[in-house]
């Protein structure tokens, strides 16, 4: 009975390619969808990660009490030290000191009198120890309008806007007025090297990039940084090899009574980003639902057209002696069958179109009319685990739903009534 | 005769709702039908033929008198035992054929057998005895599409015979046929009818059925005004 059913179905390209077909495409979008989602919202908290948050963060626990107003007189001390232990303790994690600075940028005219003046946001990256990380995390090289990436110890890098309105070209020197880490007034010379655009409005009002070690001799910050910010082998951000990170730091850094003690903290405790995670697991069973639904919509209208064409055939059964709940299932058994189908291979195409997305990414920059270039413009898909299975979701259910649903017709028909439908 | 009672129905009738009230279809009929026998059911359209054999054939169930088929009551039959009387002990053959489209011939034979949980073999054997009675041999690997009207209901009576029922229900079986089709399939059927005492009831108005009749019931509004022994 199951080869005479199986027979039926290869035949009837109507019960077969094409439920496979809507099966497959239905499946194919979902796990694509749920693949782009979970890239968007990974590559959005990535940016953050890459400027902001690491994947993991130490600081002191004052400096990070009042991070906004870049308390560097709190910030962490012995740091030589401390990334010596990092690099032994964790080598597969890549680790960066960071120093965020305000002050006022002064541009003199040659006689040395002030030209223009203005209030800047600073950071102080490692840029010319050899390390190309950091270059790259900041995407300084697309983001570069006029000069070029520092290249000796002095150089900055300054916001395009910024220099518009200070009047400073590349070449120029400029002053930067700040306060050191013990409070006195700091004044240093820097040259710039090149402007950028960072393509966010506040940042590009006003920010300078200089090399960590300039920082430090102009902040009198030796030994010091503000932060160390650390980031996990893998592409993307993982909140259970972050907590293992942090147990293991708490242990080889155990609580002291030092109110200057390095801290740890993850990528998930800071600027709310705990929240913006939250909402990958959501967005998938956002999509798995909406898919579900539309879908068993779907197959429930196919399975009626179906049911229709197939009065013949079920009435026949009927006559010939098989009992409702016998053809109910054997329908029931096409659709799981039609759902494993279509979901393999709505899974697959869909596996590979993420993979492709995941590699290549949508260029999203050119549709946005004040393309960033400091920000990502080209979004990522990103395939996990989930990505395998969540497609047979909506593939089977829908399936079998659809069928079920549209069975539930026929079922209540009268033996006879089958018949007089037949003879219209 | 009256031992071999196959089919014994006792003031039964047949209301349909409508939405005026109900419709009558079948109005107090009166009737035994015995083994081997050859018999039509007759009579205008509308008069309740097709309603009638419904019955016998446990599509369908009476709504008052008694309707007793091989020694079951046709009101106090479940779904799933009306289903078994159809699937070990009745056969249907229907005005439109109703073979299926996607199965071969072959195939379309077997199906009354798969339901029965025969072995292949026996399997075999059965269906190919039943496309020899009707001539269909060479016909085993065809699908209906490629059929004549007349081969596609010989086909259904194969698969009516297959399981050798006691009794074959045949509801116009030569509406859709010309006259050199009718009159060979209605020989075909006498010969059934002779070689293994199939009970054979038709539903029926056309004459070419009615000239190979044994017997005829004819049917006016739901009753029994003749039943006559025709000289067959
Ligand atoms: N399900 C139903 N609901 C309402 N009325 C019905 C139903 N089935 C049959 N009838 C009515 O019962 C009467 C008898 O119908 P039946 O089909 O038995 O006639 P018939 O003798 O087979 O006619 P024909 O020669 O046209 O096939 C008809 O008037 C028909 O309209
Ligand atoms: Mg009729």
């Amino acid at each position: 009975m199951i080869r005479f059913l199986l027979k039926g179905i290869f035949r009837d390209r109507q019960r077969s390619l094409l439920p496979v077909l809507v099966a497959t495409i239905g499946v194919m979008l979902t796990v694509t969808l749920y693949c782009w989602l979970n890239g968007f919202l990974n590559d959005s908290i990535e940016l953050n990660a890459r400027f902001s948050t690491g994947h993991v963060k130490i600081m002191t626990a004052p400096y990070a009490g009042n991070i906004d107003q870049i308390p560097n007189d709190l910030a962490l001390t012995g740091v030589d030290s401390l990334m010596k232990k990092l690099k032994k303790e964790f080598p597969a994690m890549k680790w960066q000191q960071r120093i965020h600075f305000g002050g006022l940028i002064d541009a003199p005219d040659p006689a040395g009198v002030t030209r223009s003046q203005g209030p800047a946001i600073g950071i102080g990256i490692d840029m010319l120890s050899g390390d190309h990380s950091e270059i790259e995390r900041f995407n300084l090289e697309k983001s570069l309008r006029r000069g070029k990436l520092p290249a000796h110890q002095g150089d900055i890098l300054i916001s395009e806007l910024f220099s518009q309105k200070l009047k400073v070209n590349p070449g120029d020197t400029v002053t930067l007025i700040g306060s050191t880490m013990n409070g006195s007034m700091a004044m240093y010379n820097y040259v710039i090297a090149g402007t950028i655009v960072f393509g966010t409005p506040g940042m590009d009002q006003g920010s300078v990039i200089v090399d960590l070690k300039d920082v430090r001799d102009a902040l009198d910050m030796n030994d010091a940084a503000g932060e160390i910010i650390g980031y996990l082998p893998e592409k993307y951000y993982d909140d259970k090899t972050a907590e293992q990170v942090v147990t293991r730091f708490n242990l080889l850094f155990p609580p002291s009574g030092d109110k200057y003690a390095p801290v740890i903290t993850t990528l998930r405790k800071q600027n709310n980003l705990g929240q913006m995670m939250d909402q990958i697991s959501q967005v998938g069973a956002f999509v798995v639902l909406i898919f579900v639904l539309s879908m068993s919509l779907v197959f429930w209208n196919a399975g009626l057209l179906g049911g229709m064409r197939r009065y013949m055939e079920f009435g026949t059964r009927l006559a010939i002696g098989e009992d409702y709940s016998h053809i109910y299932r054997t329908m029931i058994y096409e659709a799981v069958l039609i759902g494993i189908v279509g979901s393999v291979s709505g899974t697959a195409v869909g596996l590979l179109l993420s993979l492709y997305l995941q590699n290549h990414g949508l260029d999203l920059g050119s549709m946005m009319k004040n393309s960033s270039i400091l920000m990502p413009s080209v979004f990522h898909a990103r395939i996990t685990a989930i990505a395998f299975f969540i497609g047979f979701i909506p593939g089977l259910f829908s399936t079998v739903a659809g069928t079920a649903l549209s069975g539930i017709g026929i079922y209540k028909r009268k033996t006879a009534q089958l018949f007089k439908e037949l003879e219209a | 005769m009256e031992n071999s009672t196959l089919i014994s129905i006792e003031a039964l009738k047949k209301h349909f709702p409508t939405s005026g009230g109900r419709f009558t279809a079948l109005n107090g009929i009166d009737l035994k039908i015995g083994k081997a026998e050859f018999t039509g059911v007759v009579g205008p359209s509308g008069s309740g033929k097709t309603t009638l054999l419904n019955i016998i054939g446990s599509l369908d169930s009476p709504s008052e008198g008694r309707a007793m088929v091989l020694g079951l009551s046709i009101s106090d039959l479940n779904v799933k035992q009306a289903a078994l009387l159809r699937r070990t002990r009745l056969g249907f053959i229907f005005q439109s054929y109703n073979l299926l489209p996607v199965y071969t011939v072959f195939e379309n034979v077997e199906l009354p057998l798969l339901l029965l949980k025969l072995n292949e073999s026996q399997r075999r054997k059965m269906v190919m005895d039943s496309l020899e009675w009707l001539g269909l041999t060479d016909k085993v690997k065809s699908k209906p599409a490629q059929l004549s009207g007349g081969e596609c209901q010989r086909v259904a009576i194969a698969r009516a015979m297959v399981k050798r029922p006691e009794i074959v229900l045949a509801d116009e079986p030569t509406a859709n046929l010309d006259a050199a089709n009718s009159h060979n399939i209605l020989k075909t059927m006498v010969r059934l009818n002779s070689e293994f005492q199939t009970t054979f009831i038709f539903a029926t108005h056309d004459d070419k059925v009615i000239s190979y009749l044994k017997r005829k019931i004819s049917l006016v509004d739901g009753k029994v005004e003749k039943d006559e022994i025709t000289g067959n």
